[in-house]
C-alpha cells in the first residue's frame, strides 16, 4: 500500500490516481478517539470565525473603550460630583463590571440564535455534522464550546481595556474570566434550546425586544437594583443576568461575599438546564 | 471490526480462493424493516441485503419511502421496526462508528456557503479527525476527481449547482468510506452534469467503493446499480438486476404507435392480440412484445396508417411505469 499523489492538474480520466489509497487509513486510525468529538464540532465554528475575526477583535476592543469613555467618564463624572460615585465607588469602576456581563450576556445570545437557526436551516451545518462520526449531543456541547471560546477572547480583552481605564480594583478580577463567561453561556444554552424549536428567525427579534434588552437595562448593569420599585427589584432578582452583574462586580472591585456561591450556581443551575433542554430540543430536529 | 484485504472482499471468487469460501460481507442487512411517522406508514416491512462492492439502487415515486430507508441506514433516523446491521454493527447502538466508514451524500446539499471550496472538505475531515496534513493531500485528490480543482480557493456560494453536488460527493469520501450513500445524487442537475457524476460514481464503484443510490431516474438506475428495488408505498413492488426486472415486468422491445387524433379508441382494439400488454395512452398507443418488427408488419397489413411509428427495446422505465402506475404522485 503506498501513498498517491493526486496531485495533477486536469484529471484527464483514464490516467487518475485511484481515490481507494488506504495509506492515510493507518494515520487517522491511530489517531481516532484522540480528539473529543464535541471538540471537532466546536472546530468547525472556530474556521467559521478564521473568516471573521479581525473585524470581530475591532469591535471587542471597542465597545468596551467607548462605552467607558463615554457612558463611564463623561457620564460618571457628572454622578459623582453630585452623588459621591456609586455603592462607595466611582461610577465608570461601578459601570464596567456591569458592562462585561451585559456585553457577554447579548454575546451568548447572538451566537445562540441566528448561526444556530443557521445550522438547522440556512446552511444545515448541523446535518452535515450528523453525517460524519458525531452525535446530536457532540453538536450541541460543540457548538457552545465554541461560543465559550469566543467570550473568553472577548471577555480577555474587555478586562484590559477595563485595567487600561483604571477599574480593575483586585487580583479576584481574574476570575472574571470564567465568572463573565458563565454569564453568556447561562444564556446561550437555554437560548440555543429555544432556537431549535423555532422555524422562522423573526421570533429572535421578540426574545431580543422582551428580555435581553430590558434585561441589559434594569438588571443592575447601570444603577444598583435598589433605584427600582420594590416589585420590580424583585423582578431584577430573578434575571440571570443581575446574578451575572453582582458576581463580575464583586469580583473585579475585590468585594468578595459569600453570596457570589449563590450567583454562580444559580448561572451554572442554567447552563444546566439549557443543555438539557437542548438535547432534546435538539434530537427532535435533527433525529427523525 | 477487522480490516479484511481488499481483494479477498470484492473478489471472492478469485482463482485461489478456497473452495466455498465465505460468502461477501454484507454491508447492509435489513430484515422487517419498518418507519412510521405517527400514522403514516413510510417503511413497511422491507427485507435486503446489500454486498460489499455492490451498487444498489433503491427506486420508487416521490414518497415510496427511499429516504426513510437511506436516512435508516445511514443511522440518523431511528427503526420504528425490523432489524438492521450496517457493517455488521446495530445502528442504535454504533451510529457515530457506522458513520466513521460511511459516506453521505443528502439529499440537500449542507455545503457552507461562505467558506472556500477546500476549506469544505478540510473541516469535514476534521469531523474524522484526521490530521490536518492527511487532510488536505486527500482534499487535493478529491477535488481533482470532482474537476473542482481550479476552484479549490473560491467560495461554495457561487457555484453551479453541479458543482455542488460534486463537492457534496466529494466531501463524503474524505475519510475514504467503505460505503457511499447518495440521496438522488443528480435530481435538479443538467444532462452534461450528470453524465460526467455518472462518470465519476462508476469510477467509485470499479474501485470497491459500495454504493447506495436512490433515484427516480431510470436512466440513472441503469447506468449505476448492479441490483435495485423498486419501491411504492413503502414496499418493494420488485427486485433485481435491471435485465431481469426488464425480463420480468416488461417484454423484450415496445413498439410505439401514433394515430391522428381519435383515432386511439377506434384502432385499439384490434391491436390486443398483436402483443402481450397494450397501452392506451393520450397520445400514443405502445405495444409490448417480443418481437416489435413483426408487430408493426401485423399492424401495416390490418390496414391501420400511423402517424409516426417507433420499435424499441423495453427499458427500467416501462418496469417502472408499470409497477407504480402513471398517475402523479405527490
Amino acid at each position: 500500500m503506498t501513498a498517491v499523489s493526486g496531485v495533477s492538474g486536469a484529471g484527464a480520466s483514464g490516467t487518475e490516481a485511484p481515490l481507494r489509497g488506504r495509506a492515510d487509513r493507518g494515520a487517522a486510525t491511530a489517531r481516532r478517539c484522540s480528539t473529543p468529538m464535541w471538540w471537532r464540532a466546536a472546530a468547525y465554528w472556530a474556521y467559521q470565525y478564521k473568516r471573521t475575526w479581525r473585524s470581530s477583535v475591532v469591535t471587542s476592543f471597542l465597545i468596551p473603550v467607548l462605552y467607558l469613555a463615554a457612558m463611564g467618564v463623561a457620564l460618571g463624572s457628572l454622578i459623582d460630583k453630585h452623588s459621591h460615585g456609586v455603592d462607595g465607588v466611582t461610577y465608570v469602576a461601578f459601570l464596567a463590571p456591569g458592562l462585561l456581563a451585559g456585553t457577554c450576556m447579548q454575546i451568548g445570545t447572538n451566537d445562540a440564535t441566528y448561526p444556530v437557526m443557521a445550522g438547522f436551516k440556512w446552511m444545515r451545518t448541523y446535518f452535515a455534522q450528523l453525517a460524519g462520526p458525531l452525535s446530536v449531543y457532540d453538536v450541541l456541547l460543540g457548538h457552545l464550546a465554541w461560543i465559550a471560546v469566543r467570550l473568553s477572547i472577548v471577555v480577555t480583552i474587555y478586562l484590559a481595556v477595563m485595567a487600561a481605564f483604571g477599574v480593575v480594583y483586585s487580583p479576584w478580577a481574574i476570575l472574571a474570566l470564567p465568572a463573565a463567561v458563565l454569564t453568556g453561556i447561562a444564556f446561550s444554552a437555554p437560548v440555543s434550546a429555544f432556537a431549535a424549536t423555532q422555524d422562522k428567525d423573526s421570533s429572535f427579534s421578540t426574545l431580543y425586544r422582551f428580555a435581553i434588552i430590558p434585561m441589559f437595562l434594569f438588571s443592575g448593569t447601570f444603577f444598583p437594583i435598589s433605584q427600582l420599585p420594590t416589585w420590580l427589584q424583585v423582578v431584577a432578582y430573578v434575571t440571570p443576568l443581575y446574578h451575572g452583574v453582582a458576581l463580575c462586580r464583586d469580583l473585579v472591585l475585590g468585594q468578595v461575599v459569600w453570596a457570589d456561591l449563590g450567583h454562580a450556581a444559580y448561572l451554572c443551575a442554567l447552563v444546566a438546564v439549557g443543555y438539557a433542554a437542548g438535547r432534546r430540543t435538539f434530537a427532535r430536529r435533527l433525529v427523525v | 471490526m477487522t480490516d479484511v484485504p481488499d481483494s479477498e472482499l470484492t473478489r471472492p471468487d478469485a482463482p485461489g480462493s478456497a473452495p466455498g469460501a465465505a460468502p461477501r460481507t454484507a454491508m447492509v442487512e435489513a430484515h422487517g424493516l419498518v418507519k412510521r411517522f405517527g400514522d403514516f406508514v413510510a417503511v413497511d416491512h422491507v427485507d435486503f441485503t446489500i454486498a460489499q462492492g455492490e451498487s444498489f439502487g433503491f427506486l420508487g415515486p416521490n414518497g415510496a419511502g427511499k429516504t426513510s430507508t437511506m436516512r435508516m441506514i445511514s443511522c440518523i433516523s431511528p427503526l420504528s421496526g425490523g432489524t438492521l446491521r450496517v457493517l455488521g454493527m446495530d445502528p442504535a447502538a454504533d451510529g457515530p462508528r457506522i458513520r466513521s466508514r460511511m459516506g453521505l451524500v443528502p439529499q440537500e446539499d449542507s455545503l457552507d456557503l461562505e467558506l472556500t471550496v477546500l476549506d469544505n472538505l478540510m473541516i469535514y475531515g476534521r469531523y474524522f479527525d484526521m490530521p490536518k496534513k492527511v487532510i488536505r493531500e486527500r482534499a487535493e485528490q478529491l477535488l481533482d476527481f470532482a474537476q473542482l480543482s481550479d476552484r479549490a480557493n473560491d467560495r461554495v456560494d457561487p457555484l453551479s449547482g453541479g458543482m455542488k453536488r460534486r463537492l457534496t460527493i466529494a466531501r463524503a469520501l474524505i475519510s475514504d468510506p467503505d460505503l457511499l450513500i447518495l440521496d438522488e445524487p443528480t435530481t435538479g442537475l443538467d444532462p452534461q452534469a450528470r453524465h460526467l457524476l455518472w462518470d465519476r460514481l462508476y469510477r467509485l464503484k470499479q474501485e470497491g467503493v459500495t454504493l447506495v443510490i436512490t433515484t427516480h431516474y431510470m436512466d440513472e438506475a441503469e447506468q449505476l446499480c448492479d441490483r435495485l428495488v423498486v419501491m411504492d408505498k413503502g414496499r418493494f413492488a420488485a427486485e433485481g438486476t435491471p435485465r431481469q426486472l426488464i425480463e420480468a415486468f416488461s417484454t423484450k422491445e415496445v413498439v410505439e404507435l401514433r394515430f391522428a387524433p381519435g383515432q386511439h379508441e377506434v384502432v385499439a382494439p384490434s391491436l390486443v392480440e398483436l402483443a402481450e400488454r397494450q397501452e392506451v395512452l393520450p397520445d400514443r398507443i405502445l405495444l409490448y412484445t417480443d418481437d416489435g418488427d413483426a408487430a408493426l408488419a401485423e399492424v401495416a397489413r390490418m390496414g391501420h396508417v400511423a402517424e409516426s411509428t417507433l420499435v424499441r427495446r423495453s427499458t427500467l422505465e416501462d418496469v417502472f411505469l408499470r409497477l407504480t402506475g402513471r398517475s402523479l404522485v405527490d
